[in-house]
């Protein structure tokens, strides 16, 4: 077999259905967690230390960058979730028809929406 | 059969299956720690050093730690083995893959240490 064969993968002239958008997010996602959930660590770690340590890690929350990298965390998070538990529904041949799919990859941007909407309203 | 010595079970299908396993964990823990954020007025050290200082939590905390490394593992291999490809990265794609792997599996081992360590000596 000739293992250099020619490809053409130029991802800006693929078609991006919907799902396609939602399924790389969910990869995306899963990616930028691994550096979110560090995040997450360091500032438990930080808060779990000691009494002084809680207010160090409410301190750091409290500059400007802070909060904004802790929301694009959880977005990150809660996106991933729900994108899972559509996965799931899937491999049991729940809403796995294209129209189901691309109805359900709408649902989870919603919840994502309204649930990082609601992170943010009690982190400010 | 085809099996590949990097993935965590060398079987698609188990690496599917813990994939699955370990995401309902995480996602029950996601649901306990929000929880707890939400019925918690003032959440302050005492508060919750108590949360996660309880041995169910920190039995809880392990199984999460351990689910999300390996999930996080079986993650980043597929998507390592999807672009650390020649037709991406050249003829050294073999080893940028390899030690791709290997900065993953040594961040990942890092970050269970350092949890472990952490959650349990409150």
């Amino acid at each position: 077999m000739k293992t250099e064969r020619p490809v053409y993968l130029s991802l800006t002239q693929f078609a991006w259905p919907f799902t396609a958008i939602a399924s790389i997010t969910h990869r995306v996602t899963g990616v930028l967690l691994v550096l979110g959930v560090g995040f997450l660590l360091w500032l438990a770690a930080m808060a779990l230390e000691s009494s002084a340590g809680f207010a160090a890690a409410a301190a750091t929350l409290a500059q400007p960058w802070a909060k904004p990298v802790l929301l694009a965390t959880l977005a990150a998070l809660f996106y991933h979730l729900f994108a899972g538990i559509k996965h799931i529904f899937m491999d049991f041949h729940i809403g796995d028809s294209f129209a189901a799919a691309k109805a359900s990859s709408v649902v989870v941007f919603v919840l994502t929406f309204i649930a990082t909407a609601a992170a943010g309203a009690w982190l400010w | 059969m085809v099996t590949n010595v990097t993935s965590l079970t060398r079987s698609g299908l188990a690496d599917f299956v813990v994939q699955r396993v370990t995401a309902v964990i995480m996602g029950l823990y996601t649901l306990c720690v929000v929880g707890f954020f939400y019925v918690t007025s003032d959440v302050d050290y005492t508060a919750l050093r108590g949360y996660f200082g309880s041995f169910g939590m920190q039995t809880f905390t392990t199984l999460t730690v351990l689910s999300a490394a390996a999930h996080a593992w079986i993650g980043l291999w597929t998507v390592g083995t999807d672009y650390l490809r020649p037709h991406y990265v050249g003829r050294h794609a073999a080893a940028i893959r390899l030690t791709y792997q290997a900065g993953v599996l040594a961040l990942l081992f890092f970050f269970v240490v350092w949890s472990l360590q952490l959650f349990w000596t409150l």
